[in-house]
């Protein structure tokens, strides 16, 4: 287990420049390594990164198609097995988690966002919100209560009974943001979210979920490639080629 | 989640729907096949239902079904009556026979001989007249409810045989003196009751004549202890009224190719309900498949996920059943009503359900794999 404590970073770190003042880590990952495959189709998706990410920040991970971002999102997210190096997410270690520990400890602690929204179209937006308290064995009227008040939250309280076909993109978007932040967990995973949708609509997806998500405990990682929404990172980590080239202050931290 | 589980195979009507009448269909053709095979076993013993007042029937070794009779001497009912345990033991005699009805229609018949004192083996039911009458001069008795179709007298205006009317049998002159009831039988050719007497009288020459012996066992003697000196004693086939049935249901099942022709129906009702029911719910599944992967990502277990497609199995398969077994049921009472062979006891609906449940359990079992194979991190591939 690792300490929440803030973390002193030594002057000559390549990351020092990137660094928030005295924020307690979240996440915490060094020599991290993901290979696809095996033998002459091997694939080195991650080659040893290290990364800090802290409570309160909104970190983008930024970089080419195939790079690793991805990758990384989903190995941080506990959906994808490292291959070697350690990442300590929230003072745990997944590697020290049975499959069921694990999915049961994400379900309670880490909040989704796809690039493709992924509600299921024949719930309505209150009952998708409700999932993951659902999954938490909520009953189903107080689950869907709360996902309605998650909606008014995100704006979409009007919305609550109708089915995601019949919602805009962004709108669909504001509903998986509510569906990821219902049950407060202390990391949000994004993946691609404004790529499905237009530069307004997806820098107002951004500004809601910097408004609505961000707050000093929990943090958002966030994968995009999308320069328009770059200056909502509080940090953006570069990678290029599974590596981490450098994590450079965003246009949020330099404006704090 | 079981909610979530039930909103996501309610809402996608279309797909449900499909999979509700490919469980129904099955269910149908499962529970309609099997009612109607059962329907036809039952109706092969029909006669021996009708003419079981006694507990043995005794008859050559070599007899297969209840209309197959050997002929037997006619001391076999002498030497019967002397065993001990026996109440009574009376004649029977039974063969087809030619016939031509009042117009000249000619048909092929069933007569059957009753014991001249006790009229013992007769039909349960009378429709008009008694069975006494059957001491009348050359009377003979008809089935009622069967005479518009076998006994049908096309020319002159057309008409089913009556009371009253004449028949001849074997070139002998009968007289229709009452009808009868019976239980619908899987054999075609009508049955038509007459004294034993007159009846050999009526009968092709042979040197003997004797169909079966009907056998009573005395009240708290012992029907196995019977039956094995009445065996040992005339060195024939002693069966309880239950064993000839079977004897006769077996024998027509195997050389028929019911047996066959009804299993396959049956089996081929449960391999296309799985078929159906395998793809629809594999391709439902499938169509969820992102779904469950987004599920797996929020903390979804594969237990989680296992219980909700079974769940949606369990209801498809209810409804389906539900529905399938409905319409069985309603045709089976038209079936009623038009005299066919149909018999639906609880255990037929119970095999059926049985059945279905099986065929969904192994559709949707089927349909977990790509869910359990599924890894959560299927969600960030766009």
């Amino acid at each position: 287990m690792m300490s929440t404590a803030a973390v002193q970073v030594q002057s000559d770190s390549p990351l020092a420049g990137a660094l928030p003042k005295a924020k307690p880590i979240a996440v915490r990952c060094a020599g991290l390594t993901k290979v696809f495959g095996a033998d002459e189709n091997q694939v080195l998706a991650l080659r040893g990164v290290d990364l800090e990410i802290y409570r309160g920040e909104l970190l983008m991970l930024v970089g080419p198609s195939g790079c690793g971002k991805t990758t990384l999102l989903s190995v941080v997210a506990g959906i994808l097995d490292r291959s070697g190096g350690e990442c300590t997410v929230l003072d745990h270690d997944y590697a020290r988690m049975t499959v069921a520990e694990r999915t049961d400890w994400r379900g309670r602690h880490i909040g989704f966002v796809f690039q493709s929204f992924n509600l299921i179209p024949t719930l309505t937006a209150a009952e998708n919100v409700a999932i993951p308290l659902l999954l938490q064995g909520k009953p189903p009227s107080q689950a869907i209560r709360q996902g309605a008040a998650m909606l008014d939250r995100v704006g979409l309280g009007h919305k609550a009974k109708v089915r995601p076909p019949q919602l805009s993109g962004g709108q669909q978007q504001r509903v998986a943001i509510a569906r990821a932040l219902v049950h407060r967990p202390k990391l949000v995973v994004c993946d691609e979210p404004t790529s499905a949708l237009d530069a307004t609509t997806g820098k107002n997806v951004m500004a809601l979920l910097r408004e609505v998500a961000l707050d000093g405990e929990r943090c958002l990682v966030v994968v995009t490639h999308d320069a328009r929404i770059f200056h909502f990172a509080d940090r953006m980590a570069h990678m290029d080629d599974g590596r981490l080239d450098q994590v450079t202050a965003g246009p949020q931290q330099a404006s704090h | 989640m079981y909610v979530i589980a039930l909103k996501m195979l309610f809402g996608d009507w279309l797909k449900y729907l499909g999979l509700i009448v490919g469980i129904a269909f099955a269910s149908l053709l499962i529970c309609q096949q099997a009612s109607i095979f059962l329907g036809l076993t039952l109706q092969t013993g029909s006669f021996i239902r009708d003419t079981s007042q006694g507990d043995l029937w005794v008859m050559d070794p070599q007899v297969r079904f209840s209309q197959d009779s050997q002929p037997l001497r006619d001391t076999i009912v002498q030497q019967t009556r002397g065993v001990a345990g026996v109440e009574w033991a009376v004649p029977l005699y039974q063969a087809f026979t030619r016939g031509q009805l009042a117009d000249g229609t000619r048909i092929t018949l069933l007569l059957v001989g009753l014991d001249d004192a006790t009229l013992v083996g007769g039909p349960p039911l009378m429709e008009q007249g008694a069975l006494a009458d059957l001491r009348r001069d050359r009377g003979v008795l008809i089935d009622a409810a069967k005479a518009a179709q076998k006994l049908y007298m096309k020319r002159g205006g057309g008409r089913e045989v009556q009371v009253g009317d004449h028949l001849s049998i074997n070139d002998n002159d009968a007289v229709v003196v009452g009808s009868y009831r019976a239980r619908d039988s899987f054999f075609w050719d009508p049955v038509i009751y007459t004294t034993y007497r007159r009846a050999l009288q009526w009968a092709p020459r042979e040197r003997n004549l004797l169909s079966f012996v009907l056998v009573k066992v005395k009240p708290g003697a012992d029907l196995d202890q019977v039956r094995s000196t009445i065996e040992r004693k005339t060195g024939l086939k002693a069966l309880t009224n239950q064993e000839f049935i079977y004897l006769t249901a077996n024998f027509i099942l195997y050389a028929t190719g019911i047996l066959i022709n009804f299993g396959m129906a049956v089996a081929l009702g449960f391999i296309i309900g799985l078929i159906v029911a395998g793809q629809t719910l594999y391709n439902f599944t499938l169509d969820n498949l992102r779904h469950y992967g987004s599920l797996k990502a929020m903390g979804a277990s594969n237990g989680m996920l296992a219980r909700m497609v079974l769940l949606q199995a369990l209801i498809v398969a209810v409804l389906g059943y539900g529905i399938g077994v409905g319409l069985a049921s309603v045709m089976g009472l038209a079936a009623s009503q038009l005299g066919l062979a149909f018999a639906m006891p609880w255990q037929i609906p119970a095999l059926t359900a049985a059945a279905i449940l099986l065929i969904c359990m192994l559709a949707s079992l089927l349909s977990l794999i790509p869910v359990f194979r599924l890894e959560p991190a299927v969600v960030f591939k766009g």
